[in-house]
């Protein structure tokens, strides 16, 4: 951990986890409220700390790796916690956490040296960035939910329910959670490639370069909309579909990973 | 020497329950409304009591009261009041009544809340029967400091209990079990269609949950006419004739088999073709019947969800164990709150006992307690008197002129303990 902060936001995720976790097993609402509590805690110390990195390195926080990946764990958090509120379901909380946490250690772990920042500058840029890496966000969570979904199926026909089993969000419920979180990561992505094509064509006078992540974020962009489509209309409905979405997940691991760090020409961090 | 005036009002409950009395008795003991309020008026009237709540459920009758000044320790009279107001002798409910003071009362009242006492661990009822008692008891005008306050702190612990604990968590009757199971696959039943095929008092009880859940339609079928006329009438349900029943079976998102069939009423295939025409909706199938109506295989189709009774009562079992493990936690919330109603308790006995005093035992009281605090210096001692009597008479100059009676002056006492010994400062 580099500074105070860094370290406060990890203890505050990592206490927010244990109280998600008591809390499944427990039911003590207060304990709920309490895990609440510590990862929007987390979230505020979360964000400072990308101002503070942003501040050491002279440029946006998200400029290198380990940036984006703060960037990530933050947006993971926030719309976890909008959806929480909203749906006031907090039984996910044990799943989402590990990926926030993970992803924050792993971001804080890094150096934050300065570097010479790429041509990574403007509104257009910091939006296209930030929209894609919410639509990550979004896309996790879906990933989380439809993983819980594929467990609380197989317990329904197993015929075993546990002591957590009936504390889950419904099978109907996990559905169509998972179905306004694709949307919303359809949307931002959508959004967010369109700028990043606009951006490449103020720098470079050209649209498409057919780089890796291009190829690898489009890809991503088509299979969820087929998991949306598919997952409401057709015979998918069901276990079927989030089995898809598990998928598509894992080539949202491998653009963020291997594309990033191998194939692409420009694209090295997001 | 001080006034030895008795402020202590002991709390009394003379009661028979499931434990104690079998259900013919129980029946015949049961308080109605009229009955409740011509038992409490009367024991009130007479001075039998100070305060009184009739709890009256099916698995219990029980009158807790605070026993009246001119009365005191009068269990007896009490439990005669019981038996007459049922046109019975005393002696004809020996061996059934049980009698608790004080601390034993104010535990039982919580255990009964908690559903400790019930006769399924964790049931919900309860609390609402204690608090239709409470409130009956109010309106009549037969409560007072103690109970209301023993009330109000039951209605407490049941809250938590169920809020805190396990032990209301899970379902433990077949068909709450079938019901909730339901519950993990659609949310709620709202826009959804069941079918109920044959009749049964299990198959009437999930019905009847699904009703209470706001299923949308409600489709009936039973091989005798009779049978579905009586379920279609008493639900709300259209009836759907046995020979058509194949025909929709792709409606219902839930059914429900209890018929007495020696044959498969659905097989595989028929529900497998169902599943096609509603295009994999999830279908959630509940076999009550033995033999079994459903084909077993039926289970491997696609997003079917299919429970025979068996799978339900294994489920009904756990979760009565896992009730059971709870308990230990319920003890705990019980005995704190056990504790904090003790403790004031206590504090309002204290305050009752300080009102009684006279002026020139309370200067003795402040000279003594001065002593305690000064015992070297006699101006601080001194001192420390005049400050304190003036802030005494401060406080009754106030209790005075609010004029509020009976709480005013025991407010007063709390606060005149609290000057001389800082007593109650978290209690009253």
């Amino acid at each position: 951990m580099n500074t105070p902060i860094g370290f406060g936001t990890a203890a505050l995720y990592a206490l927010s986890l244990v109280f998600y976790v008591a809390y499944l097993y427990a039911n003590k609402p207060r304990i709920g409220r309490i895990a609440t509590a510590c990862l929007a805690g987390g979230i505020l110390l979360n964000f400072f700390n990308m101002v503070e990195r942003a501040r050491l390195v002279q440029s946006v926080p998200y400029q290198d790796l380990y940036g984006s990946m703060s960037l990530f764990a933050w947006l993971l958090g926030l719309t976890y916690l909008g959806l929480e509120v909203f749906h006031r379901q907090r039984s996910v909380g044990p799943f989402v956490l590990p990926f926030i946490l993970v992803l924050f250690l792993v971001a804080e772990m890094g150096p934050s040296m300065p570097s010479s920042p790429p041509p990574a500058r403007g509104s257009l840029f910091a939006l296209h960035v930030t929209l894609n890496i919410l639509a990550y966000s979004a896309f996790a969570i879906s990933f989380v939910l439809n993983v819980i979904f594929l467990i609380q199926n197989h317990v329904l026909r197993e015929r075993r329910p546990g002591a957590t089993f009936w504390r889950y969000p419904s099978l109907e419920t996990l559905e169509r959670m998972s179905r306004s979180s694709v949307l919303v990561g359809i949307i931002a992505l959508g959004i967010g490639i369109v700028f990043g094509f606009v951006w490449v064509h103020r720098i470079r006078g050209q649209i498409w370069e057919a780089d890796a992540k291009e190829i690898a974020s489009l890809l991503i962009w088509t299979i969820y909309c087929v998991y949306w489509w598919l997952s409401q209309t057709t015979a998918w409905r069901g276990a079927r579909a989030s089995y898809l979405s598990v998928l598509n997940f894992l080539v949202v691991l491998f653009s963020y990973t291997i594309v990033n760090i191998y194939l692409s020409n420009y694209h090295r961090y997001f | 020497m001080m006034s030895q005036k008795n402020s202590r009002r002991e709390l009394v409950l003379v009661g028979l329950s499931h434990r104690t009395a079998p259900v013919e008795l129980r029946e015949q003991v049961a308080f109605d409304g009229a009955r409740t309020e011509q038992l409490s008026r009367k024991l009130q009237a007479n001075q039998m009591v100070a305060e009184i709540v009739v709890l009256s459920t099916c698995n219990r009758s029980e009158l807790y009261a605070v026993q009246s000044a001119a009365c005191p320790a009068n269990t007896g009279a009490l439990e005669s009041s019981f038996a007459a107001s049922h046109g019975m002798l005393p002696a004809s409910l020996n061996g059934y009544l049980y009698r608790q003071n004080d601390g034993d009362v104010v535990r039982h009242l919580f255990r009964v809340v908690a559903s400790l006492d019930s006769q399924f661990l964790g049931e919900a009822e309860i609390q609402g029967q204690v608090r239709d008692a409470y409130l009956r008891a109010v309106a009549i005008g037969v409560t007072g400091p103690v109970l209301n306050r023993l009330f109000q702190a039951a209605l407490e612990v049941g809250k938590r209990v169920r809020a805190e604990t396990g032990i209301s968590a899970r379902p433990v009757s077949v068909a709450f079990a079938g019901v909730k199971l339901g519950e993990r696959i659609f949310g709620n039943f709202m826009g959804h269609c069941a079918l109920v095929v044959g009749a049964g008092a299990v198959a009437e009880q999930v019905v009847q949950h699904l009703r209470e859940r706001g299923v949308s339609r409600l489709l009936v079928s039973s091989r005798t006419r009779e049978h579905a006329e009586k379920l279609s009438q008493r639900f709300g349900g259209e009836i759907v004739p046995w020979e058509s029943l194949s025909s929709v079976l792709a409606t219902p998102d839930v059914i429900v088999c209890s018929a007495a069939s020696s044959e498969r009423v659905f097989s595989r295939g028929m529900l497998a073709q169902a599943m096609a025409v509603r295009s994999n909706r999830p279908l959630f199938l509940i076999d009550l019947a033995v033999p079994r109506n459903i084909e077993p295989s039926a289970s491997e189709l696609y997003n079917v969800y299919l429970y025979d009774i068996e799978d339900l009562e294994e489920i009904v079992e756990e979760n009565r164990k896992a009730r059971a493990m709870e308990v230990p936690r319920v003890e705990e919330i019980i005995a704190q709150h056990v504790s904090k109603f003790e403790a004031w308790q206590a504090a309002t006995e204290l305050a009752a006992t300080w009102a009684g005093l006279s002026q020139a035992e309370k200067v003795k009281l402040i000279e003594a307690r001065a002593e305690q605090i000064h015992p070297v210096s006699l101006e601080n001692r001194q001192r420390w008197i005049q400050q304190t009597s003036a802030l005494l008479e401060a406080e009754r100059d106030v209790d005075r002129s609010d004029a509020s009676g009976r709480p005013g002056r025991m407010r007063s006492s709390m606060r005149a303990l609290r000057i001389l010994f800082g007593y109650g400062e978290e209690r009253s």
